[in-house]
């Protein structure tokens, strides 16, 4: 019953999706006006079928319905109801559904705030995002179709993969990826719906677009810290990013979103870079899809890819349409979009957008090339190569340090002309900083290059980006007479677009800073111990006290309880394990992470004696690494600033 | 000293006992074998420790995705990290050890690829793309602003990237 | 529309397509080993399981490689842990013993695991046709560049790697392989091909 109702849901969705984004178009290109409503009821009906299609999934997870094949794979009555929930997007299919779920959700809303906007640009751009949705319930209704008739149905489930289920973050990590990756396609489909149109409304696809933009960066930004943090909690290797394709496939169209971001100001004050900013959004879109085909294909092996299918064909018959079709499209524009620039001064903050661009784009070039050279290697020389962190560090850091520098510079720079004392003048107290912290940095053990140098050029924008905010706030003070805080809410609130971006800079040097700290001064031991020995790393002593096992409905548990010691007193205790789930070969490493403002006592369960008379244990001293997730939590708060609507905040 | 409370399944018995192995191995690594018989001097244990650190993160952990030697908890990589330190130890060069571990498994292992022969365009596109990106930008911007405004622009200058 | 500059940009795009497409043929799991053909890294170790009939060996006894000159080996890495050596289990020995009369050596090498666990495994098993090896350390198995278990290596008689399968392996495939390599071996017995 709930499969049947599922599936005629999907079915339905793809021909109300075909019938929205294929025939409304051409009926409207052909002068039929009462085809932009039907367009319109297409993108809400959508909506509804696909959200009745996932509530038919949830329903049955919860209701252990394993005669649904998604069900049977991904279901377990012992997983608790919460990790039951959360599997939907937990596999392939289920991943699908989701997806095509966000999809409906963002057109619905895009087109509903749109919906007395007069022109022919919304009715073309939810054509376009209804064509995406076309795709995705070919899928569901496909090769990915999570309904399946199981018969006999069998007693019991597996329960999800165990990775998933060890950590809360899975609940949050995905959903944020997908808002963000799908989010992406709203301005993409109005970038389009430009093109289609005409040259003439070239700016309102930006200007209609910029919040949801902005919305969708956000997440993106908070599903890549989340990711990391989830990847930091669970793999147990201590470390939060290696440059897995997986994690490249989510950072790929960050950057040049980002880039977007920026230069999409340049557009919006001097009618420039009109043809550049429909590429960033092509590209950043096309890149979101490509990571998904990459992550659900199998295609480049990585740490959660899904198993292989005929599913990597349709990706790749969609890439190969939105990608030329694109190119088409745009390169056969560009006529139309060629604005001839006009440049004041090379210094001013247009030219540090340039730069900006030119190193984000840079940047994604290196990253994606990197990801995909393993597959060229073995195209031309037949030899699988690996393209690890060592590559990727050796390669991008040099642009992060520029970067970094960039983030200090512009904030300082004015549009239009810029003069080179007052420059001088503004970058002195930050390269004081820089200088401060780097020396701070070698003091605490620092010894990398890059390492010194990151800290140097976070200390030295951070500081020009806070100079920003100081001169603002003095000026009202000066001018109004407000006390410090009214001063810093008015000046926010009259540019928040401007101040959202210097607070989302500050977040990135916060989390530079921890990555910086993390990454040069971490140290780590690993020691047997017998109960009651203490292994010492550096200020750190830690007690082993036992070594423990317990049974948990869907896992075993083994875990060892360790102290931590200050002059011979217990003050804190953890508790690294080990899960063991009955489908899985290997138990899950769980570590304890112990966590402070300045830093993290991450532990480790290594191994231990099955009589429990050992345990090896290792400890990771991770300085600053809450910088790192408190950084992404102000990246957020910076976006949310920025794409906040004025009128609620007025 | 505490036992362990008995499991219910001797399955999940079994599958712990994967991780018993570990737990008497880094501590317990025999030392070079005679090192008398060496013509090179004992490293200090703290250059020992560097350098196997560090060529454990140039390899890649073959059990893991991604990972270093390094970086990997995994009991393959434990084991693989204290081979490198008893090879340090015995006064193997670095290309000796990346050597050997290059010989059994492959250029996969090497978690950065050889910067030799195809594999230089991994290295040299991204920075082609940043050089050409670089001139780009650098001649838009002296274009834009030259005085005499736009004349004389004949190629598409809208892009500062590649 | 510029349909000369629609066709450039496609024209960039199509490569890219088709890099991803001819991707997808391949199998990222399986990656080629530098290994056969190459004469084959020495062992010793240890028995703890003795085995049956023409491959039993006395436990504590210790297997080189060396002594094995002369022989085809079968060696096969293993684990209890490991799913994938259950459905393999029954060939080996089965092959094992078809080959029994011939010059060949089965050995079996306990990948990261514990004796007792291994013994147990076998023991469920009905046994096995062969001995099986302790490699404390993993040093065999990482001097035979193993990605996990099961693989399974064929010596030939002059010691090198003739063959290497990833994965479980099936009776006929292993004989076949095995009397190729002894077909071949045979000739050059009486008078070798020279190198």
């Amino acid at each position: 019953m709930t499969r049947l109702i599922a599936l005629d849901a999907l079915w339905f969705a793809l021909a109300v999706s075909a019938v929205g984004g294929i025939v409304a178009p051409i009926a409207i290109a052909r002068g039929r006006r009462e085809w932009v409503a039907i367009a319109r009821a297409a993108v809400y009906s959508n909506f509804a079928l696909v959200t009745v299609a996932i509530a038919a999934m949830i329903f049955a997870l919860v209701t252990h319905d394993f005669s649904i094949s998604y069900v049977a794979q991904v279901g377990s009555r012992a997983t608790p109801v919460f990790f039951t929930i959360i599997s939907v997007w937990g596999a392939l299919e289920g991943s699908i559904l989701f997806w095509a779920w966000v999809l409906a959700l963002y057109s619905a809303l895009v087109v509903y705030a749109n919906r007395n906007r007069p022109g022919n640009l919304v009715p073309y751009a939810s054509a376009v995002l209804l064509v995406i949705a076309l795709f995705f319930h070919v899928l569901l209704t496909g090769p990915a179709n999570p309904f399946h008739l199981v018969s006999p149905a069998p007693p019991d489930g597996p329960g999800p993969n165990p990775l998933l289920q060890n950590h809360i973050l899975m609940a949050v990590h995905p959903p944020l990826l997908y808002l963000g990756y799908v989010g992406m396609s709203v301005p993409f489909a109005f970038a389009v719906a430009a093109l289609i149109t005409g040259a003439k409304q070239d700016e309102e696809w930006i200007r209609l677009t910029r919040r949801w933009t902005l919305l969708a960066w956000g997440f993106l930004s908070a599903a890549i810290v989340a990711g990391m943090w989830w990847s930091y909690e669970v793999l147990g290797w201590g470390g939060y990013w290696a440059w897995d394709p997986v994690e490249n496939a989510s950072f790929i169209p960050w950057l040049t979103a980002t880039a977007y971001l920026h230069s999409v100001m340049v557009q919006e004050r001097r009618g420039m870079l009109k043809l550049w900013n429909v590429n960033l959004m092509v590209v950043t879109f096309v890149l979101t899809i490509l990571g998904t085909f990459l992550t659900r294909s199998g295609i480049i092996s990585s740490v959660h890819a899904f198993t292989q299918g005929p599913i990597g064909y349709y990706f790749l018959g969609f890439i190969a349409l939105v990608l030329i079709g694109s190119a088409v499209l745009v390169a056969g524009s560009s006529d139309k979009l060629h604005t001839e620039g006009r440049l004041d001064a090379p210094l001013s903050r247009e030219t540090v957008f340039l730069l900006n661009n030119l190193l984000l784009t840079a940047f994604m070039f290196t990253v994606l090339i990197g990801t995909l050279f393993p597959l060229v290697a073995e195209a031309f020389r037949g030899v699988k190569v690996s393209v690890g962190e060592p590559f990727f560090n050796r390669m991008t850091l040099p642009l992060v340090v520029a970067l970094l520098f960039l983030m200090g510079v512009g904030p300082a720079l004015p549009w239009r002309r810029g003069d080179w004392p007052a420059l001088r003048r503004k970058m002195i107290p930050g390269a004081a900083v820089g200088v401060l912290l780097s020396a701070l940095a070698a003091a605490a053990g620092a010894r990398s290059a890059y390492g010194i140098l990151a800290f140097a050029l976070a200390g030295f924008a951070a500081t020009l980006n806070i100079a920003e905010f100081v001169t603002g706030v003095r000026a009202r003070r000066t001018a109004h007479g407000e006390t410090v805080p009214v001063a810093l809410a008015r000046l926010v609130a009259g540019n928040r677009r401007r101040y959202g971006g210097y607070v989302a800079h500050m977040g990135i040097f916060v989390a530079a800073i921890g990555v910086a700290a993390s990454s040069t001064l971490r140290s780590e031991r690993e020691a047997t111990l017998k109960p009651g020995e203490v292994l010492t790393l550096g200020s750190v002593n830690a007690r082993l006290n036992d070594v423990w096992a317990r049974e948990e409905p869907q896992r075993a548990v083994i875990g060892a309880t360790v102290e931590l010691l200050r002059d011979g007193q217990p003050y804190a205790t953890m508790s690294p394990r080990m899960n063991i789930y009955p489908m899985s070969q290997q138990p899950v490493p769980t570590p304890d992470v112990r966590s402070t403002p300045v830093g993290d006592v991450y532990m480790n369960l290594m191994s231990f004696a099955q009589d429990g008379s050992t345990a090896t244990i290792k400890i990771i001293s991770e300085p600053l690494v809450p910088w790192i997730w408190t950084g992404g939590g102000i990246i957020c708060l910076g976006a949310l600033i920025a794409g906040w609507p004025a009128r609620r905040l007025g | 000293m505490t036992a362990l409370p008995p499991l219910r399944r001797a399955r999940w018995l079994r599958l712990a006992g994967i991780l018993l192995v570990g737990a008497s191995l880094p501590a317990q690594q025999p030392r070079s074998a005679d090192p008398a018989g060496r013509a090179a001097p004992a490293l200090p244990d703290s250059v020992v420790e560097a350098r196997t650190t560090a060529l454990a993160g140039s390899l890649r952990c073959p059990v893991c995705q991604g990972l270093s030697i390094q970086d990997s908890p995994s009991e393959l990589a434990q084991q693989m990290r204290a081979l490198i330190k008893s090879q340090v130890a015995e006064g193997k060069s670095d290309a000796e050890v990346r050597g050997y571990f290059l010989s059994k498994y492959g250029e996969f292992i090497l978690l950065e690829p050889r910067a030799r022969g195809f594999n230089l365009l991994a290295y040299l596109l991204p920075a082609a793309i940043l050089a050409l990106g670089g001139v780009i930008v650098a001649l838009n911007v002296r274009r834009w602003t030259r005085p005499s405004g736009g004349a004389g622009a004949q190629t598409g200058g809208s892009s500062p990237g590649a | 529309m510029n349909w000369k500059r629609s066709a450039v940009a496609a024209a960039v795009a199509a490569p890219f397509i088709v890099l991803l497409a001819w991707g997808l043929t391949k199998d990222p799991r399986e990656i080629p080993s530098p290994l056969p053909g190459r004469q084959a890294p020495e062992f010793a170790l240890e028995v703890f399981i003795p085995g049956e009939g023409a491959h039993a060996r006395n436990v504590g006894d210790t297997v080189s490689l060396a002594a094995l000159r002369g022989k085809v080996v079968v060696l096969n890495f293993w684990a209890s842990w490991c799913l994938e050596c259950v459905t393999e289990h029954q060939d080996l020995s089965l092959a094992a013993r078809q080959l029994a009369g011939k010059p060949v050596q089965f050995v079996g090498v306990l990948y990261n695991d514990v004796k007792d666990a291994g013994r147990q495994w076998v023991a469920q098993r009905g046994g096995e046709a062969y001995p099986a090896l302790d490699d404390p350390g993993a040093r065999a198995a990482i001097d035979y560049g193993l990605y996990g278990v099961p693989e399974t290596f064929v010596i030939d008689p002059s010691g090198k790697i003739a063959y290497k399968h990833t994965g479980p392996i099936w009776a006929g495939l292993l004989t076949a392989k095995v009397d190729s390599i002894l077909a071949a071996a045979t000739p050059a017995a009486s008078g070798p091909k020279g190198e």
